[in-house]
């Protein structure tokens, strides 16, 4: 993929800070709204497969890398198990929740709900880029 | 019998119609771009169902991801069926 017209690029880049603060919002904002981790993390990982698009697999893998993508699909993981172990340790069971839990709708209440909707966000995330970039590069040998 | 309902049923016809046109064009990558009509469909019934948080996961992947995913798939093969 060698990227596409100056029209394409000029939308992409124009549309990518919206795009991404929308998908921020629904992340940050899982426990008290419509949508959580899984669709948030699906548009901001929309949001980058744009860039990649429009500006070439070469000029995107200087920001995102492969391993970029893969460490943080693993830091997501470990998030959610340390989430769910700190209620195993403290003696309830395992995601049960530790953390005070505030006022009902405000931003920052529900306990650990945020948290866990963060680790999931940014583990959609990077699965989501992991799996265009196999897919781009799954017959990169044949072709050359 | 109300308008509310009248609208869901034609909704869901024309996501029947759209999935059987997706299924008969030989251009795939025709069939990919209604194939994102349909899900687009689908997220307005799923909202009139009152299932907002299914309709923006339907709208996200149905219309983004996976017609992206398709037409990388397509690029890597043939686009005539």
């Amino acid at each position: 993929m060698a990227g596409m017209t100056v029209i394409v690029r000029t939308i992409a880049r124009l549309l990518f800070p919206f795009t991404f603060l929308f998908g921020a919002y629904i992340v940050i904002h899982g426990h008290l709204t419509p949508g959580g981790g899984f669709p948030g993390g699906v548009i901001i990982a929309a949001s980058i497969v744009m860039l990649i698009l429009a500006y070439g697999i070469e000029r995107a893998q200087k920001k995102v890398g492969f391993l970029h993508a893969e460490v943080l699909e693993s830091v997501g993981g470990i998030a959610i198990v340390i989430l769910g172990l700190f209620g195993l340790l403290l003696g309830i069971s395992f995601l049960q929740n530790v953390f005070p839990l505030g006022e009902l709708g405000q931003l920052f209440s529900a306990g650990n709900l945020p948290l866990l909707y963060l680790g999931v966000g940014v583990k959609v995330t990077a699965g989501i880029i992991l799996i265009f970039y196999a897919m781009l590069f799954a017959f990169r040998g044949e072709e050359e | 019998m109300s308008l509310e309902f009248l609208i869901q049923n034609a909704l869901l016809v024309f996501l029947f119609v759209l999935c059987l046109i997706a299924i008969e064009l030989k251009d795939l990558l025709y069939s990919v771009i209604v194939l994102a009509g349909a899900s687009i469909t689908l997220t307005v019934v799923f909202f009139m169902l009152q299932a907002p948080d299914i309709a923006i996961t339907q709208a996200a992947v149905g219309a983004g991801v996976t017609t992206v995913l398709f037409v990388i798939a397509i690029s890597r093969t043939r686009r005539r069926e």
